[in-house]
């Protein structure tokens, strides 16, 4: 029988982890994500996983690089500042084609700021923040359940493309205590990492591995030819690995969008406004990179209006426009619409609600 | 350079052991590296201590950015380029990984102790069962000769033109004496390749390095301290006389620390 236990979304990040049978976990302390951390540390070593605290989130995201080299499941976690500092780590293991996975529970910014939740690493997480135009698999879980489940989808997609992967979650998302199934999810077969460094001398073609953030001219490589191949991966990902989920879209005439906790905020909106007759719905993306353009292309085809619900000044309002193209109307309830000044203010649903009936 | 000059660096520097160098790397030789740089007697003097020990096989190299990470484009071993300065962090996860595995960094002195100070003293602080070796040619070298962490006072750089003045750019950084201030250490030495004496001392000091990791005892440093003519402007043969009459003097020879057990 499956474990049903309670825990928060930042335990569920390590419960992920374990039901992935990651190996490897990083870390530095940060809030809002200490939970992580915390609970790793209790959890890897009784599972004979390795747990090291570094000197700084630099150090963990270039031991990640380490240990993906080797071709073990390994992750990080961190939050926005230290995200900024693991930029270039992250456009390094994504230039090494290296699988890996990194939580990435976001608080408000920009700067040190405060502690609390946010939705402002968005652009940073899904453009490729760090230098050269990478691109990193982004899933956004909107529950503590999806948290732990989507950890593993993120250690299955990482082995499948060859790719780093974020989580992206938040104070908020990082805090609520849900109840949560333990449930191992089975996926397709992997390929082989036979490109890993070993400890066991030749590999069965007579050679040695070599890791790097480049292309590798010995392995036939140009620069060209390389960025070609990752230009098909990411081609492959979008054509494939578009997640999104729709709540009541079939007769609405206005769609709001959100991810995370403000998926959770759009849909109790939704739900007050067809209670008043509004014919609202929503549309979450789960994947943020690939982004689920075509569906809302489908949907502003069909006359819809949108409504992005972000905690943010906007910035997946940026590709929900995109999405939508040029003749759609596209509103935002951003970081302005909280109910608080304060860093401790949240879009509550009333506040989206009182948006929804400007709008119909 | 002419054939039989080619011949004779790749007999002397490339000639063995056999995990160093690559063919092809043998014949770049000349073109990665300046005339008279020592960097790649560094790479020899690892590979001819991997082979001593019986580990050139499966030991792991993690590799550095600037001079001496051209390095490990020569060894024909299992090897990780990290990014600059960031090689302990990541030997640190392969080590981890892989505990019975001798595992390695080359690094420059700018790698280690500029950009890399944090990786260096975090993985001390661990007492990571890692080898570093340093490579200290008192400059960053790759870049065009900058001023460096270990650049001597006076020494003339292309950021301190009028030679290094404490007033505004301080004093050199003494990589083994810091490290054995470390709990953690096993190992701390440096030694230099200016005359063949020193060379077979240095031998002894890496070997030595390598042999606290696998006995296990804790993180091993070994600082060499290299010519570079280039940057230095002056001629291979005087850059020896260099490193005797005004390196070595701020940064002396020996062993700094050497401990079999950490506590």
């Amino acid at each position: 029988m499956t474990e049903r236990i309670l825990a928060e979304g930042n335990a569920a990040i390590g419960w992920g982890a374990l039901s992935a049978d990651c190996k490897c976990f990083f870390g530095y302390p940060i809030t809002p994500q200490n939970e992580v951390i915390e609970f790793l540390a209790k959890e890897m070593p009784k599972r004979g996983g390795i747990f090291v605290q570094s000197q700084c989130e630099t150090a963990t995201i270039n031991m990640l690089f380490g240990a993906a080299s080797c071709g073990v499941r390994a992750m990080t976690s961190t939050s926005s500042p230290g995200w900024g500092l693991m930029l270039e780590g992250m456009s390094n293991l994504a230039a090494a084609r290296l699988p890996c996975v990194v939580a990435l529970v976001q608080r408000v910014g920009p700067g040190v700021q405060r502690l609390t939740h946010s939705q402002q690493d968005y652009n940073s997480a899904v453009k490729g923040g760090g230098g050269g135009g990478y691109k990193t698999i982004v899933l956004a879980p909107a529950s503590v359940q999806e948290t732990h489940d989507l950890m593993q989808v993120a250690f299955y997609l990482a082995d499948r493309y060859r790719n780093p992967v974020v989580v992206l979650s938040d104070g908020l998302m990082g805090h609520v205590t849900e109840p949560l199934e333990l449930r191992k999810h089975e996926f397709g077969p992997l390929p082989e990492k036979e490109w890993a460094v070993t400890n066991h001398g030749r590999h069965p073609d007579g050679k040695h591995r070599a890791i790097g953030a480049s292309y590798n001219p010995l392995k036939g490589e140009s620069f060209v030819s390389y960025l070609e191949d990752m230009r098909n991966t990411y081609k492959e990902i979008e054509e494939n690995e578009v997640r999104f989920e729709q709540y009541k879209t079939e007769d609405a005439d206005l769609i709001l969008v959100g991810y995370g906790y403000c998926a959770r905020v759009a849909e109790e909106a939704v739900d007050m406004a067809r209670a008043e007759g509004l014919k609202a719905g929503m549309l979450r993306p789960i994947t943020l990179w690939p982004f689920p353009y075509k569906a809302i292309r489908e949907l502003a085809n069909r006359g819809c209006k949108f409504l992005v619900v972000e905690d943010s000044l906007g910035q997946m309002a940026e590709d929900v426009r995109i999405g939508a193209g040029e003749t759609a109307e596209v509103h935002l309830a951003d970081v302005t619409f909280r109910h608080l000044t304060s860093e401790d203010g949240m879009i509550m649903p009333s506040r989206v609600l009182e948006e929804i009936r400007r709008l119909l | 350079m002419s054939d039989e000059g080619k011949a004779l660096v790749k007999e002397r520097v490339a000639g063995r052991p056999e995990i160093f160098i690559r063919e092809w790397f043998a014949d770049y030789l000349w073109d990665l590296f300046c005339p008279g740089c020592q960097t790649p007697i560094v790479g020899r003097i690892v590979a001819e201590v991997l082979d001593d020990l019986g580990i050139g096989d499966t030991a792991i190299m993690v590799g550095c950015v600037g001079c001496s990470g051209i390095l490990i484009g020569g060894f024909d071993v299992d090897k990780v380029s990290p990014a600059h300065g960031r090689g302990p962090d990541v030997a640190t996860a392969i080590k981890r990984i892989y505990p019975d595995t001798v595992v390695f960094t080359v690094q420059g002195d700018g790698d280690c102790i500029a950009i890399g100070a944090g990786p260096f003293t975090g993985a001390l602080t661990r007492a990571e069962k890692i080898t570093i070796i340093m490579v200290n040619n008192t400059n960053f070298g790759t870049t065009g000769g900058q001023l460096g962490p270990t650049t001597l006072v006076g020494q003339v750089t292309t950021t301190s033109p009028d030679g290094r003045n404490p007033a505004l750019e301080g004093y050199p950084a003494h990589a083994a004496e810091i490290a054995a201030t470390f709990k953690g250490c096993a190992y701390s030495a440096r030694g230099s390749l200016h005359t063949p004496a020193s060379y077979q001392k240095t031998k002894g000091y890496v070997k030595k390095a390598f042999q606290k990791q696998m006995n296990g005892v804790g993180t091993s440093f070994v600082e060499v301290l290299t010519a570079c003519p280039t940057n230095w402007h002056l001629s291979p043969v005087d850059s020896l006389k260099y490193i005797e009459e005004n390196v070595i003097p701020e940064f002396p020879l020996g062993e700094f620390r050497d401990v079999d057990s950490l506590e």
